[in-house]
């Protein structure tokens, strides 16, 4: 009331007629966010707009100067390529198993781990280790363990009698052996996200199932599964885009072969602008790469499971 | 409805021990309250009794059944938690239904119980909302609810009213003592409120540094204590305790409410008992009583007066009487109560300190 009163009693007014003192409240919240937006539209939405204004462009890093508008003619181009089709399918496949394993995998080993005794904690840091370790080193290891020749795995094969296998050179075998290699890597990372969301699960929950003559599998069903739902959320959409992202380890290990059989998106985007110098086709991949991303993303909040309980907070 | 039964029951946890050979028997269809300080193991006694620990040693019998091995789904009891324990994820139908489900109750006979049970607490409008769309009130009928569908022979209750507010939990007091009369069943309630105990027990067993001190019915504890720490546990102001030499050292002890205070130099009864001589140091006025503080040669004493009798201002001299019978001993070294001959000699020496 005091307010209105000065207000009254000394309009400062604008030439506009609005009284200055208005204008500044009505834009002041719109100011507080300007650096923020500033930050957001100089490093996150400029460059995804640049990368779609790109796409209808022909245009190569060689000569920047000789871009000349298309239209949709590289998405065009995009989904008449049958090696295309593959590529998305690869990633598909790559990402489906990828998550499902990692996640699934990782949710057993928790709920094995998440006891408090030393070496349950020695486990831990064991299993945590790849997550530290550099993707290329990583993808160093895991080819000479899968080295037809003198690699470990085709030795321990040898050991149990079994014929040597050919891994990455092997275009049934070359998808799943990248998937190994990163579900190996996610793990250990997954599983210490877990343990921690099932800490987070009060104690008394699992007193007062045991009183309700709970079995194990309802208890896990109906508890631990609903109570960790936001663990689950977090995990499965940075699992998603991280495997959407896959680069280091093709780039090492298989360079997309044999026969494209591991060829994925962001691969594909490289080989094409770095490689192949079609800026144009990379452009219009990476768009579809996000949309991809988006789109996955987008189910996973969708779906109700796990929406109520991350908005819910749990609680 | 079943008899529960402990005996030299102990429970320790790495190398402390908190419950130290407990022997007690709860009556078929009794109210019994545990009560006692933090830490005393009364909690842990409960859970116990209802299987969430391990007993380290002795034997729990419930009916006529050994239940030391036996799963706490199987032991015929319902808990209801201090801070009710429910299932976030699943609404007030679910919460309730799920005890019951687990038993294979087929579909159509559970939604009946729960229907019936919700009308009796009064959550029928409620059954759709979660746990976290519920008032703390409501929180705690809903846990009821899910132990009383369960038809359970023992109820178990762990300070279920300790997150209520001081009306709810006046209210639910008077529920829980009259839920107990309809249902008949066997009631085991942990609380730290003295107060909740003397109201809703028909037997209490006071319990400190995980012993039992005392069992005895509310009136019987409070009237006839067996020894200092129920003495003092039991009342509210507690009991005074003075140091007392006569022909041996003894602890002597009166209740609030006995002691009789007057301005004059006269002792204000004519029985025998003992007068001592102080001053008021300060006085609180609650309603319809009043509390003297009243500073002595033997230390602080609380006097408990009605408010329609004179009130004695404060700095003013005054003494103080007590009759008697009204007089408890305490033997010095063990806290344990003296009866008999000490009082009866004593009781001959009164007069003024």
């Amino acid at each position: 009331m005091w307010k209105e009163i000065a207000l009254k009693r000394y309009p400062i007014r604008s030439k506009t007629g609005i009284p200055s003192q208005q204008l500044i409240e009505k834009f002041r919240p719109y100011l507080y966010v300007v650096p923020a937006l500033a930050f957001f539209t100089l490093f996150f939405f400029y460059p995804i707009a640049y990368m779609v204004y790109l796409s209808f462009y022909d245009w190569s890093l060689l000569d920047l100067s000789a871009m000349e508008w298309v239209g949709l003619e590289n998405f065009q181009a995009l989904f008449t390529d049958n090696d295309f089709y593959q590529v998305l399918s690869n990633t598909f496949i790559f990402t489906v198993f990828t998550v499902a394993l990692g996640m699934g995998i990782a949710f057993f080993l928790a709920l094995w781990l998440n006891q408090r005794a030393k070496i349950y904690g020695v486990v831990q840091a064991a299993i945590f280790t790849p997550h530290i370790i550099s993707l290329v080193s990583i993808a160093m290891l895991w080819m000479w363990l899968m080295d037809p020749q003198y690699g470990l795995l085709n030795a321990i094969l040898e050991w149990f009698g079994l014929p040597a296998y050919s891994w990455l050179a092997d275009t049934k075998s070359a998808l799943a052996s990248l998937v190994l290699v990163s579900v190996w890597k996610v793990v250990g990372y997954n599983t210490l996200v877990f343990i921690a969301g099932l800490q987070s699960i009060p104690k008394y929950l699992y007193e007062a199932a045991a009183l309700d003559r709970s079995p194990a599998w309802k208890t896990l069903w109906k508890i631990t599964i609903p109570m960790l739902s936001p663990t689950l959320f977090f995990l499965l959409i940075i699992n998603t885009i991280s495997s959407f992202q896959v680069f280091d380890t093709i780039y090492v290990m298989t360079q997309g072969g044999p026969v494209n059989s591991t060829n994925m998106l962001v691969f594909y985007i490289y080989e094409q602008g770095m490689d192949f110098y079609n800026g144009g086709i990379a452009s219009a991949a990476s768009v579809v790469e996000k949309v991809e991303v988006l789109l996955s993303c987008f189910d996973s909040f969708c779906n109700s499971d796990f929406y109520w309980m991350f908005q819910s907070g749990g609680s | 409805m079943a008899r529960v039964l402990l005996k030299q029951v102990v429970k320790s946890f790495q190398d402390q021990t908190v419950v130290k050979g407990l022997d007690l028997t709860i009556p078929n269809g009794s109210f019994t309250v545990l009560v006692g300080p933090s830490g005393c193991g009364k909690s842990t006694t409960l859970r116990m009794i209802a299987g969430l620990e391990n007993v380290t040693d002795g034997e729990i019998w419930i009916g006529d059944r050994k239940v030391n091995d036996v799963p706490p789904g199987k032991r015929d009891l319902a808990m209801v938690f201090q801070n009710y324990a429910l299932y976030p994820t699943m609404n007030v139908y679910e919460n309730i239904a799920f005890g019951l489900k687990n038993r294979g109750l087929p579909r159509q006979e559970c939604k009946t119980f729960v229907h019936e049970i919700a009308e009796v607490v009064g959550l029928t409008n409620y059954l759709e909302r979660k746990p976290s769309e519920l008032s703390g009130g409501q929180r705690q009928r809903v846990a009821l609810a899910r132990a009383m569908v369960k038809k359970p022979q023992v109820f178990l209750m762990d300070e279920p009213l300790s997150n209520l507010d001081a009306k709810l939990r006046n209210q639910m007091r008077v529920e829980l003592t009259s839920l107990h009369k309809q249902l008949g069943s066997t009631f085991i309630y942990v609380t730290h409120d003295q107060v909740e105990a003397m109201t809703m027990g028909d037997q209490i067993v006071v319990m400190n540094e995980g012993r039992i001190q005392q069992v005895a019915s509310p009136v019987e504890l409070y009237q006839d204590p067996s020894n200092l720490f129920v003495a003092q546990f039991i009342g509210s102001p507690a009991m005074n305790i003075l140091p007392w030499e006569d022909e041996e050292s003894y602890l002597l002890g009166f209740r609030p409410e006995k002691g009789k205070i007057s301005s004059s130099r006269q002792p204000v009864t004519d029985e025998k008992g003992i007068s001592l001589r102080g001053k008021v140091r300060s006085r609180e006025i609650l309603g319809s009583e009043v509390l003297y503080y009243v500073d002595t040669r033997k230390g602080q004493i609380i006097v408990k007066a009605n408010h329609d009798e004179e009130l004695v201002a404060e700095e003013e001299e005054v003494n103080l009487s007590v009759a008697a019978k009204d007089l408890y001993f305490f033997d010095e070294k063990t806290g344990m109560r003296v009866k008999g001959q000490h009082v009866h000699s004593f009781s001959l020496a009164g007069g003024l300190v």
